[in-house]
């Protein structure tokens, strides 16, 4: 297995871009990676696409040559990957794996989703196709109802409060409000957090992420041909992907994630870190408790421990660990099939040095985890400086 | 009908656009007596995790339980 590298990244701002449909997205997000790696685009050899619903959000299909052939990548394999919010995540697996296997060198892979376009009831019926539709969708469950009681069973076995859950939305926004590219830029406070709409008690309006649009892109080469094309590689360490039921309903333990373990075990054993190595992590926050979660799964904290870990400040940009310097799925946004790659395009970022106002004290080495529907698919990635 | 226990609950104040005009309502992933888990949803007074609940009807394929 070959060591690999990202040699470009390039995302657009996520929000709500009525002018951009999903194709204009995937091009503005793949011209600015393949101009940041100096490629040009007859050399990709692989193409792959991360989209969740693109067919239902917008009505188009054959998604992967559609978004290729407009970037100029013409002719070579072109592949969509679907797998709920960690499509991309699970393009950029794939992706990887062709690389390290020795198969292609320059593999392109873009991340999009177009959500906006779309009413708000409408969006909430498109997601949640991708739960159980035979059972726990049929009985009315959304997206935010499953974490909803995934809360509800965290906070009976571990004594986590609502308060916990606030702290990780204060928190994130006030990440993002640093970030130029974040859908909403507004810092908000622990009482602002407490008091939103309902959604899905316990959850409101502010522990749950955003219907965005957006879309991101990165170029994987191998490390040995990296300098070809940029003076800032940044290493792919360590990555696993991992699979669990796609009903609630069937997981034996709903307060851990089974899939998010056994990718991290594997993410973590091909890098040769342990997770108190980690210095900084993008977490999957569709939902505040999801980071929560998260963090324990991952081993930053012991189980239960999360809510309080998060309270404490140790997550914040000035924690010993920050979590989500973007802003995360929360403030940045959530184009579903553009998070898993806007996450690793954040990591690259910060281990570049490149973050502005966010920019890390400690950024040497960072952790992507990127959830699908309630918890089937996860994908974990560890990257650092080449 | 089916008898069990709640393991966790939630009310929903935002439904998907087939469910929009019955909000606010309770759903749950019931621990059934006879083993497994299922997701129905709650009529009558609300649960909380640990409420004993009992089927009442089955509604297009849909498990509805009341406290029981």
């Amino acid at each position: 297995m070959r060591p690999v590298a990202v040699i470009g990244a390039g995302k657009t701002p996520f929000g709500a871009f009525p002018d951009l449909d999903l194709r204009s997205l995937a091009v503005q997000a793949g011209e600015k990676c393949l101009a940041n790696g100096h490629v040009a685009p007859a050399l990709i050899e692989s193409f792959y696409l991360g989209n969740f619903a693109g067919p239902s959000f917008v009505g188009q299909n054959h998604l992967a040559p559609y978004v290729s052939m407009a970037l100029g990548i013409k002719g070579v394999p072109s592949t969509r990957v679907e797998a709920a919010c960690a499509s991309s995540g699970s393009a950029f697996f794939h992706a990887w794996a062709e690389v390290a296997a020795g198969i292609y060198d320059l593999v392109m892979v873009v991340g999009v989703e177009k959500m906006t376009s779309q009413s708000t009831a409408r969006v909430t019926e498109i997601l949640a196709s991708a739960g159980d539709l035979t059972g726990e969708i049929r009985a009315g469950s959304t997206f935010p109802s499953l974490f909803a009681m995934i809360a509800r069973r965290h906070m009976y076995e571990f004594g986590t409060k609502k308060e916990h859950l606030a702290a990780v939305a204060v928190k994130n926004h006030a990440a993002g409000a640093l970030n130029p590219d974040a859908h909403l830029r507004k810092v908000i406070t622990l009482e602002q957090a407490l008091a939103g709409k309902p959604v899905a008690d316990p959850l409101n309006l502010y522990d749950c992420s955003l219907i965005s649009d957006g879309a991101a892109a990165v170029i994987l080469a191998p490390l040995e041909r990296a300098a070809e094309f940029t003076s800032k590689p940044v290493r792919v360490l360590g990555i696993g992907q991992a699979s669990d039921y796609v009903a609630l309903d069937q997981k034996e333990d709903i307060t851990t994630f089974s899939a998010v373990r056994a990718a991290a075990e594997k993410a973590y054993r091909m890098a040769g870190v342990s997770p108190l190595e980690i210095e900084f992590a993008e977490l999957h926050d569709c939902f505040t408790i999801a980071e929560i979660i998260a963090t324990e799964d991952l081993g930053f904290v012991k189980r239960g421990c999360g809510g309080p870990y998060a309270m404490e400040g140790h997550t914040a940009l000035s924690g010993e660990r920050p979590i989500n310097a973007s802003g995360g799925l929360k403030s940045k946004g959530h184009p579903v099939g553009a998070t898993g790659v806007g996450q690793i395009c954040d990591l690259v970022q910060q281990i570049r040095c490149e973050a502005g106002p966010r920019q890390l004290a400690r950024h040497s080495l960072g952790l992507a985890q990127n959830l699908g529907g309630s918890g089937a698919t996860c994908v974990v990635s560890i990257l650092g400086a080449a | 009908m089916r008898t069990g226990m709640v393991y966790t609950e939630t009310v929903i104040h935002l439904a998907a656009e087939a469910f929009a005009q019955e909000v606010p309502f309770q759903t749950a992933i019931v621990t059934l007596d006879g083993g497994g888990r299922v997701t129905g949803r709650i009529l009558g007074e609300r649960v909380a995790i640990g409420d004993r609940v009992a089927e009442v009807e089955l509604r297009g394929g849909v498990p509805f339980f009341r406290k029981a």
